[in-house]
């Protein structure tokens, strides 16, 4: 069952993907302007112009040149930033760990935070404790998450100076040895237990920044989810036999609820990927986005469209990832398969 | 089946009940004042804002970087301009901006959504299948690959966020569509013989009228915050221009000692998001109380 869920998602992101490849391939050759021109600058002559287009097939027909784009794609080659003259997977192999890392523990504090406040919202719902609840929710929903990364550094970086604001560790602490590129994984395994503190330290505020916005969105529908379920006569029933509170919370009335929860919680921990450019910027995270915006302002055009299909890719995963979890824990789809 | 113009029968629908709903919430009250407010000081900017002239370039130079007082409630940035007035055509533009994007965006998703919902097969898959590429990109990256290969100019943002702004409206429509082509107000219209075309748009559509226009009261939210999230990249509109993305931005380079160039473009952002938001909650609550 699993594994039929699993080839249908990989079918459909497959067809979604080329699709993705198409559409950002199709921008990024139809655009004005002439990628090699701007990555030799204006004293280039017409010949080394000439000549680069010619290196890069930029003069090919548009269906040839996506021939030879997916012909090296194959071989694991996204082709070759016009400006690093790097390979542009070895320059995303560089930036990507650090945004990860930054989206993991922040998708933590998203559902950390989300789920009990929701929770907390729906058990007391119309109660003086569900309106904060709602209000917080929808502070986070409605303020984009670079509002949130400048108001946290001006309070608890500047004005009560107790996190760090820039960067991902101190300047005099080394580097981990890189294994997995998140440095709190590398310090652990090189064991380095202040390492590890200094780089979470300096985790927390953009980790926070960048969760705020989902948390928001989690913390309300696993509201209104609750509170659907709450009107179930199961639930009505657990009250009338006099079951605690908590355990009418816990068992009766959140677990139903989360399986819809689930969905949005994956969506959002994706959209987290998206909203990691703004955080970064604010917190000189060295990630992705510094990388991503300085690549699309100089139409390298390799490199962008590497950029837009790693991500559009790991938010991909993470969707399947989701949906395969929810099989997992939704016993009616769990159940259904069986009977097929 | 009522036959006047969709958006017509939209407000005969918004009867006493739904007001009363509507009016009942302090919350959706808040919000309608807010947007009001917004409204009224975009549309008069030239005549409410203190100083109009410091929309350009140059403010007065013997005053920059000047803390809030009694002349400039909101202090003046680096080049002495008044902050608040910045911000007041930070909000005409960001409404402008949104009002262009949903007016092109909606129309198209709500076509394709109806087109996709009531014919299926295989304009059905191929249609959503599009709309799917779309919505698997994080939106700010898709805006942001867009906008790289454009010059960053008001249309050029205009033209990212519509491109990938649709495929919500198509998803949204798509969904009651199908339900509603079940229901035997389209089979009576469908054996009566009536055009595709008429079922489309005459006899769906105003079903879906609800649900389109509360999604577009807090989308003008989600866009304006889209909007700045561009241009605080540097991927948006350029200066001299007030644009509340960018003040951020450049505000943030002078942090803590000139808090007010970051901390008011930043609430401004999130007081309109929010009464967006609270207005559009608003209305579905009294579109669901009506029924």
């Amino acid at each position: 069952m699993i594994w039929k869920t699993l080839y249908s998602r990989l079918k459909a992101s497959l067809i979604v993907m080329i699709g993705i490849s198409i559409l950002i391939f199709a921008v990024a050759r139809v655009m004005p302007g002439d990628p090699a021109r701007i990555a030799l600058g204006a004293n280039a002559s017409a010949e080394q112009v000439a000549a680069l287009r010619a290196d890069r097939h930029l003069d090919d027909p548009l269906p040839l040149q996506y021939w030879e784009f997916v012909k090296a794609l194959s071989h694991g080659d996204l082709g070759k930033s016009l400006f690093t003259n790097r390979p542009v997977s070895t320059d995303i192999a560089q930036f990507l760990p650090a945004t990860l890392e930054l989206v993991v523990v922040s998708g933590l504090i998203m559902a950390l935070l989300g789920l009990p406040i929701g929770a907390i919202s729906a058990h007391f719902r119309g109660r003086a404790i569900d309106q904060i609840g709602r209000l917080v929710a929808l502070l986070g929903v409605c303020t984009p998450a670079f509002v949130w990364g400048v108001i946290l550094q001006l309070l608890l970086g500047y004005f009560w100076p107790i996190f760090p604001i820039q960067g991902r560790l101190m300047d005099a602490t080394p580097v981990p040895p890189t294994v997995t590129g998140f440095y709190l994984l590398d310090s652990l395994i090189a064991g380095e237990p202040g390492t590890f503190l200094d780089a979470l330290h300096h985790l927390i505020l953009p980790a926070v920044a960048l969760a705020l916005g989902g948390m928001g969105q989690v913390a309300r529908l696993t509201r209104s989810n609750m509170i659907e379920v709450y009107g179930k006569p199961y639930v009505e029933m657990a009250e009338a036999y006099g079951f605690r509170p908590w355990r009418i919370v816990s068992r009766y009335a959140f677990v139903p609820a989360f399986i819809p929860t689930l969905t949005i919680l994956g969506l959002e921990f994706a959209a987290l990927l998206g909203n990691a450019f703004l955080v970064e910027k604010v917190f000189g995270w060295p990630g992705l986005s510094r990388y991503g915006v300085d690549v699309i302002l100089r139409k390298d055009l390799d490199a962008i469209v590497g950029t837009v299909l790693i991500i559009a890719a790991a938010f991909l995963i993470m969707n399947i990832v989701v949906d395969l979890l929810v099989t997992l824990i939704n016993p009616r789809i769990r159940l259904s398969s069986r009977r097929d | 089946m009522d036959r006047s113009l969709p958006l017509a029968r939209l407000f005969r629908l918004a009867s006493s009940k739904a007001w009363a709903t509507f009016f009942a919430n302090p919350l959706s009250v808040l919000g309608l004042i807010i947007v009001l407010v917004i409204l009224v000081l975009s549309v008069f900017a030239g005549v409410l804002t203190p100083y109009p002239e410091h929309v350009g370039p140059v403010g007065d130079f013997s005053a920059m970087n000047a803390p809030p007082d009694g002349a400039y409630w909101f202090g003046t940035d680096t080049m002495g301009r008044d902050l608040l007035t910045r911000i007041v055509y930070g909000y005409q533009l960001a409404l402008i901006m949104a009002a262009v994007v949903l007016s092109i965006a909606t129309p198209v998703g709500v076509v394709v959504g109806l087109v996709a919902g009531y014919k299926g097969g295989w304009v059905d898959y191929a249609l959503m299948r599009i709309t799917d590429i779309f919505l698997a990109v994080p939106p700010l990256v898709l805006a942001m690959a867009i906008m790289g290969f454009l010059q960053p100019t008001l249309m050029n943002g205009m033209l990212a966020i519509t491109a990938m702004w649709w495929p919500w409206y198509a998803r949204l429509v798509y969904n009651v569509t199908r339900a509603e082509t079940q229901e035997g107000y389209v089979l009576a219209a469908e054996t009566v013989g009536a055009s595709t075309a008429h079922i489309v748009f005459r006899e769906i559509l105003p079903n879906c009228m609800p649900s389109i226009v509360t999604k577009m009261t807090l989308d003008v939210g989600f866009v304006i915050l889209m909007a700045s999230s561009l241009s605080f990249l540097g991927l948006g509109v350029q200066p001299p221009t007030p644009d509340l993305g960018s003040m951020v931005a450049e505000g943030a380079k002078y942090m803590p000692s000139s808090w007010w160039l970051t901390v008011w473009p930043a609430v401004a952002i999130l007081v309109v998001v929010l009464g967006f938001n609270l207005l559009g909650d608003g209305l579905r609550e009294a579109f669901e109380a009506e029924g």
